[in-house]
């Protein structure tokens, strides 16, 4: 290239073609794109091709067919003669219920054992480190198949039955027999009035920030809360002439009739998700504890905080912040390690949809119904934490 | 005493009741009331738990018995363990020839415990790896067809890689090697695609012939995983760039990928790879239902390495890649020589992590039929004689994994501390 003459105007340079970043950049990504593309049209006509030969009908069709296999245990109402649609929508609602009953649990016992790592005492630090080392260096199959065996080997039949609370629980290897109050239409009305009593909190918890904000006064936030919460219903089971007729689990032949049962494969699964990942969470809450500044906790005291108050104004917004984005990931591998329910026989999304998998033959659609679920619960699960960090976070000026 | 000089003035002993094992346990387990409590209901608890443990597995158990049934009432039936621990460990390989599984399994170990080694992050790791590898395979299948395309593809991505990674390094002997390398390569594949090269392949079989089906128990285990986190290294690496790129499309494929693998759980992957692989590749050809299980797992790990590895691409500062810009280094030569070798570094410890969870993970193939070590221990149990000792065996395999995952993460630990040690003030 000729030397410019110094103090000219700088003027774009011309580079050829085969030279220049955005062109380059341009036709690698036609490469990438057209060996991907070339790849998936290989994949699919394969695919077609098979599908063809086999005689499989592609489509959502089988959906509406009669599902024909029996679920041992649903939230909703279903029988083999109801739809496959309707079998799958069982199984997501399964997923569900032990997922969300699992994160809440593994919150709970993760952040016990987390604190209790942390103790003064050394004998309590040292039984909740190996309790973490214990459950998170063992398969999570392993502990499912170990709890679903003990429950189903090591508890009495339904006829010898280990009875507890005055002969109200039952404990046995068909799973544990426990009394229900009789469904009544008041029970509705008070589940209205538990979800008015949440709103009704929060309101209070928005008026008593800017009234402190504006008084100084404060307001007994926490008792007026869990007052309205639990009030509001109670008053609508008073006002509806407080039913009390339960169904009670009783021995008729060779199992209990009545009331209701958790069902040994949902309580090994809940059992095991729980144990192995309140490990992982007990390590996360840990190291967020750990990150904050000794200084924190003695500032909040010098300020004349209580150690209530100093937890919970001080120490735990900051401690949060490093929290939340590991617990997220925790939260999202609960939900899809949930799916290992199908080796002990619960019946989550993974084991409805392999069973009509077997029974159609429609492997694509069930595989896209599958990864579309799970996928939009991850999401869902992701978005809410996202939202939630996005609050919590430090605002920067 | 304040009349002493202070030259000759002596510490004090701390009071006898601070110091020794009174004075530790005052402090760390009675320093307050409701410390002591505390101390004294864990203390309780504990001998309760202990002595119900030891009693049933082993005052009261059985070592002997060699039947189930004699095993019946007592504590456990550690006899049931002695019986099948080699179908345990080996699955359902010939019985006779079990040693061959056993040297696998030490050869994987030994190539693990190798690589551990920082004296060998060189050159000694691919033959460390390469050597390793070839046993374990002889071994497993007793017999190896190594076929003559696969020779020369391997001669040239290996000349290939050589080259892009030492062009800028290598002295002109070994750049004509690799240079050899890439020719002998490409004109052996299209000289075979033509036909004007033989379908050779070059058969050492020194061992009957042991198909993937009779395979079982922890060998099945730690390839699973190894070579599962194997192959998916240098496609996470390419994955984690891509995600990284500026090039809209690259990066759009890349994080679609990713977010679609890391959001469905591994048992759905399993289940395509069983019954959605076989629609995939044209009628008439069959995959080994090992190897389809190893392609899900790759697939799985790569997402999954991407992540890790991306984390350790941002935490490079901006000024690595402008130096290398600066530099006149284009993106290959910048990602090879100047990125990588620092992000990878920092990324050691958490794919150790990574490799800790894929290595429990795999236990997830007994779903599509694969006797891994706790398929194994599950099919101990299914035997009629020896019915009825559940806890048992899952105990012994749940402390057969103990022992891998703990040790390695204090080696994940250790290197953790040891590889800050040049950054650490």
């Amino acid at each position: 290239m000729a030397v410019e003459t110094l103090g000219s105007a700088p003027r774009k340079t011309r580079v050829a073609p085969w030279n220049d970043p955005v062109i380059r950049g341009w036709v690698f990504q036609i490469v990438v794109v057209g060996l991907v593309g070339l790849l998936a049209w290989y994949l699919v006509s394969n695919t077609m091709e098979n599908l063809a030969r086999q005689k499989i009908a592609s489509g959502f069709h089988y959906l509406e067919r009669e599902a024909g296999f029996e679920i041992g245990d649903t939230m909703i109402e279903y029988s083999p003669a109801s739809t496959y649609a309707r079998a799958i929508w069982v199984g997501i609602l399964n997923t569900l219920r032990v997922a969300v009953l699992g994160i809440i649990l593994a919150t709970i016992l993760g952040t016990l054992i987390g604190i209790g790592r942390l103790s003064p005492n050394w004998l309590l630090s040292r039984i909740c480190e190996w309790y973490v080392e214990a459950f998170r260096n063992v398969p999570l199959l392993l502990w499912l198949f170990l709890f679903y065996k003990l429950i189903s080997e090591a508890f009495p039949g339904p006829r010898q039955a280990i009875s507890m609370f005055w002969n109200s629980v039952f404990l046995s290897n068909r799973g544990v027999y426990f009394p229900v109050p009789t469904a009544d239409p008041i029970h509705a009305w008070m589940g209205i009035a538990f979800l008015i009593g949440i709103a009704g909190a929060f309101f209070i918890n928005r008026w008593a920030k800017q009234r402190q904000a504006r008084t100084g006064q404060p307001f007994p936030i926490l008792s007026s809360s869990l007052g309205i919460i639990i009030g509001l219903p109670l008053v609508v089971w008073l006002a509806g002439g407080a039913p009390s007729q339960m169904s009670w689990p009783e021995l008729k032949g060779f199992n209990f009739v009545g009331g209701t049962v958790i069902q040994p494969e949902f309580t090994a699964l809940l059992v095991g998700l729980v144990l192995y990942t309140s490990a992982f969470v007990a390590e996360i809450v840990r190291s967020g504890i750990l990150a904050l500044h000794k200084g924190q906790s003695e500032a909040a005291g010098a300020l004349g905080l209580s150690r209530g108050q100093a937890m919970r104004l001080v120490l735990l917004p900051q401690a949060l912040r490093v929290i939340v984005p590991p617990m997220t990931s925790q939260y999202l591998n609960i939900t899809k390690n949930s799916s290992l329910a199908i080796a002990i026989g619960y019946p989550d999304l993974v084991a409805s949809v392999n069973v009509t998998i077997n029974q159609t033959g429609q492997a694509i659609e069930n595989v896209l119904i599958i990864m579309a679920a799970y996928l939009s619960v991850s999401l869902s699960i992701s978005a809410f934490m996202n939202w939630y960090n996005k609050r919590i976070a430090l605002r920067e000026r | 005493m304040t009349d002493m000089p202070v030259g000759e003035r002596q510490p004090i002993a701390p009071p006898s009741d601070d110091t020794g094992i009174l004075g530790w346990a005052r402090k760390n387990l009675f320093s307050s009331w409701g410390n002591g409590l505390t101390t004294i209901v864990l203390i309780v608890a504990m001998v309760w738990i202990l002595s119900g443990f030891l009693e049933w597995a082993l005052f009261t158990a059985n070592f002997t018995a060699s039947t189930g049934s004699e095993c019946r009432g007592g504590g456990a039936c550690w006899a049931l363990i002695r019986e099948k621990f080699r179908y345990i460990f080996f699955g359902s390989f010939p019985y006779e020839q079990h040693w061959r599984p056993l040297f696998a399994v030490i050869a994987m170990l030994a190539m693990l415990v190798l690589s551990a080694d920082r004296r060998m992050w060189n050159w000694r790791l691919l033959v460390i790896w390469g050597v390793g590898s070839f046993i374990t395979f002889l071994l497993m299948f007793g017999q190896l067809h190594i076929p003559l395309s696969l020779m020369l593809f391997v001669a040239l991505a290996g000349g290939t890689i050589g080259l892009m990674m030492r062009s800028a390094v290598a002295d002109p002997t070994e750049r004509s090697a690799y240079y050899a390398l890439i020719v002998i390569g490409l004109v052996g594949l299209v000289l075979r695609i033509f036909g004007v090269l033989p379908s050779w392949s070059l058969a050492i079989a020194p061992l009957s012939y042991v198909e993937t089906s009779l395979w079982g128990g922890l060998p099945v285990t730690l390839i699973l995983a190894t070579y599962g986190l194997l192959f998916a290294f240098p496609y996470g690496i390419l994955l984690a760039l891509g995600r990284r790129s500026n090039l809209p499309l690259v990066k759009g494929l890349c994080v679609g990928f990713i977010e679609l693998i890391r959001g469905v759980p591994l048992i759905s992957l399993l289940i395509m790879a069983s019954v959605m692989l076989p629609l995939f590749l044209p009628s008439g050809t069959t995959i080994d239902k090992f190897l389809r299980a190893q392609v899900a797992v790759i697939l799985f790990a790569g997402a999954y390495i991407a992540e890790v590895i991306r984390g350790g691409l941002q935490s490079l500062p901006k000024g690595q890649f402008e130096a290398a810009d600066a530099m006149g280094l284009n993106y290959p030569q910048k990602t090879l020589l100047i990125i990588l070798p620092q992000a990878l570094r920092v990324v050691i410890p958490p794919l150790i992590n990574t490799f800790i969870g894929f290595f429990k993970d795999t236990s997830l193939v007994l779903i599509i039929g694969i006797f891994d070590f706790l398929n194994t221990a599950n099919q101990a149990l299914v035997d009629p004689n020896w019915a009825g000792f559940p806890g048992e065996v899952y105990l012994f395999a749940a402390f057969v994994y103990f022992i891998f995952c703990y040790s390695m993460s204090r080696y994940s630990k250790y290197l953790e501390v040891e590889l800050n040690k040049g950054t650490r003030r």
